[in-house]
């Protein structure tokens, strides 16, 4: 289908960008890449009367490390994440997770913050967030802030945004010590969205027990979720003393709705999804025991 | 809603148009430039078939505005081929090994496997499944399209532009 009409704004800074939204209330919302808001106009999902577009925003574009932090412009695409240097050196996940996404086509176009921002259940940097405590930076007419990746995403296609409020950037923390990190994912076709699909983060202290474990899920709640029980169940052991089926049975038996879809029945979900956890924490594991 | 004017280069040439903002570079390409080999499968980002070269990076033009592309530099299935008509390597290569047969998904391959290979020049096989994934093809089955970018891989490396 055609999109529905709209009124076209092409601000050329981030404060008259968030000055726009605010003035224009809900009826407007931001477009970035246009690879996730342009299909929910033409299936007509959304209907917004004033598209922000942020294009000349080139603030919001670019990679850097200061610090012991990645900084990933929201304005970034994905496919300039995939070819950064720095981003697969100090941000593994980010680089694994990035080939995972749609076509090359998509992420010519699609951005971090618009991966975000859009806050899909079953999208890949959603959980890679939520796995490395990454931390957002948003503003508004009100000022900046940074919102914790844990706090961020409220429900299904929503997050802690504010209607006028526009994310920036994202900050990672760099790799360190040793440590390992995965992401798998289960989908019918390569490039589609997953059925399920989990990200790992392990870091190992200096007797080789693992001082800090992230799982986020992908595909498996109506937001991107973290497997705290999981974590819980890792965090303090030995790496030998932890069985990875285990580890995925107890990171699916805290989740409470798995969904439903044509593609896959709960409990397929379910089980596809303990496996996919058991596979990513085996790889994070082997990583970082040899790391 | 107020209709924007818009001046971009397609193909080489300039085009200019008052269009609403709703209007899809799709469309823009179709309806105000007479180009209709950008073809439209899905109109929502799923099957290829639309897909041009914007700036010189492979897009899907039903998920972009007309007016987000004011300034740009595209390219079209028109463009491949060389103004004499020649054809490019990639298109030669379909036509060889049965990388086509209604042609409906054809425009959007074409482009889509010219950026793939301006980028991957010496592509493994399992690269080249990866670059074709964001095309759909109902009637070849794929294999002739593989063979067609194996092919045309070659024909670029023995020094085709
Ligand atoms: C065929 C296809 C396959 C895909 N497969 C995958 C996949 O496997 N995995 C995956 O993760 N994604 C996939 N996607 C979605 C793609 O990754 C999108 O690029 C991404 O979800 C959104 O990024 P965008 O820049 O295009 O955002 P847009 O579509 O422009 O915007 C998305 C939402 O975010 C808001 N927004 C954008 N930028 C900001 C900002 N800076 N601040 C506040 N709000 C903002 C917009 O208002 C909108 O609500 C696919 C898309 C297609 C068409
Ligand atoms: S018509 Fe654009 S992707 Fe199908
Ligand atoms: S040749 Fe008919 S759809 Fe591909």
């Amino acid at each position: 289908m055609k999109p529905p009409s709209f009124e076209y704004h092409l601000p050329g800074g981030v404060e008259e960008a968030v000055g726009l939204l605010a003035e224009l209330g809900e009826d407007a919302k931001p477009i970035a890449g246009g690879q996730s808001l342009v299909p929910m106009l033409a299936l007509r999902l959304a209907a917004p009367e004033h598209l922000v577009d942020l294009r000349r925003l080139d603030g919001l574009r670019g990679v850097e490390e200061r610090d012991g932090t990645v900084r990933i412009g929201a304005g970034t695409t994905q496919a300039a994440v995939q070819r950064s240097a720095e981003v697969a050196r100090s941000v593994p996940l980010m680089a694994r997770a990035t080939p995972l996404i749609g076509h090359f086509q998509i992420r010519n176009r699609g951005t971090v913050g618009g991966s975000l921002a859009h806050a899909d259940a079953a999208a890949e940097y959603p959980a890679v967030a939520l796995a490395l405590d990454a931390r957002l930076e948003a503003v508004s007419p009100r000022g900046a802030r940074t919102i914790p990746a844990g706090a961020f995403f409220t429900g299904l296609w929503s997050t802690a945004l504010a209607e006028d409020e526009l994310l920036t950037a994202v900050d990672f923390p760099v790799r360190r010590g040793r440590s390992g990190f995965a992401i798998e994912e289960f989908a019918r076709r390569g490039g589609d969205f997953a059925i399920a699909g989990a990200a790992v983060a392990v870091e190992l202290d200096g007797a080789g027990l693992v001082r800090r474990c992230g799982i986020g899920l992908f595909g498996l709640g109506s937001t991107p979720l973290r497997a705290p029980a999981a974590e819980a169940a890792a965090t303090g052991s030995a790496l030998t003393g932890i069985d990875a089926s285990e580890l995925g049975r107890t990171a699916l038996a805290e989740l409470d709705s798995v969904p439903a879809d044509l593609h896959a029945s709960a409990d397929h979900r379910a089980h596809v999804g303990a496996a996919i956890v058991a596979r990513a924490w085996r790889r994070a594991a082997e990583e970082a025991a040899h790391g | 809603m107020a209709d924007i004017t818009v001046r971009m280069r397609v193909n080489g040439g300039p085009r200019s148009a008052t269009v609403p903002p709703r209007l899809t570079l799709a469309d823009f390409l179709r309806e105000r430039c007479g180009l209709t080999g950008t073809h439209l499968g899905c109109e929502h980002g799923v099957c290829g078939a639309c897909t041009v070269l914007l700036d010189g990076q492979a897009v899907r033009a039903c998920l972009v505005f007309a007016v987000q592309a004011d300034g740009a530099e595209v390219t079209t299935v028109e463009g491949i081929a060389s103004p004499a008509g020649e054809l490019s390597p990639v298109q030669e290569a379909f036509r060889d090994h049965h990388g086509l047969q209604c042609g409906f998904c054809t425009p959007g391959f074409v482009v889509s496997v010219t950026a793939f290979l301006r980028d991957n020049p010496d592509p493994t096989d399992e690269q080249i499944r990866d670059g074709l994934s964001g095309n759909l093809c109902r009637c070849t089955g794929y294999q002739g399209i593989l063979k067609a970018v194996r092919a045309a891989a070659r024909r670029r490396q023995a020094g085709r532009p």
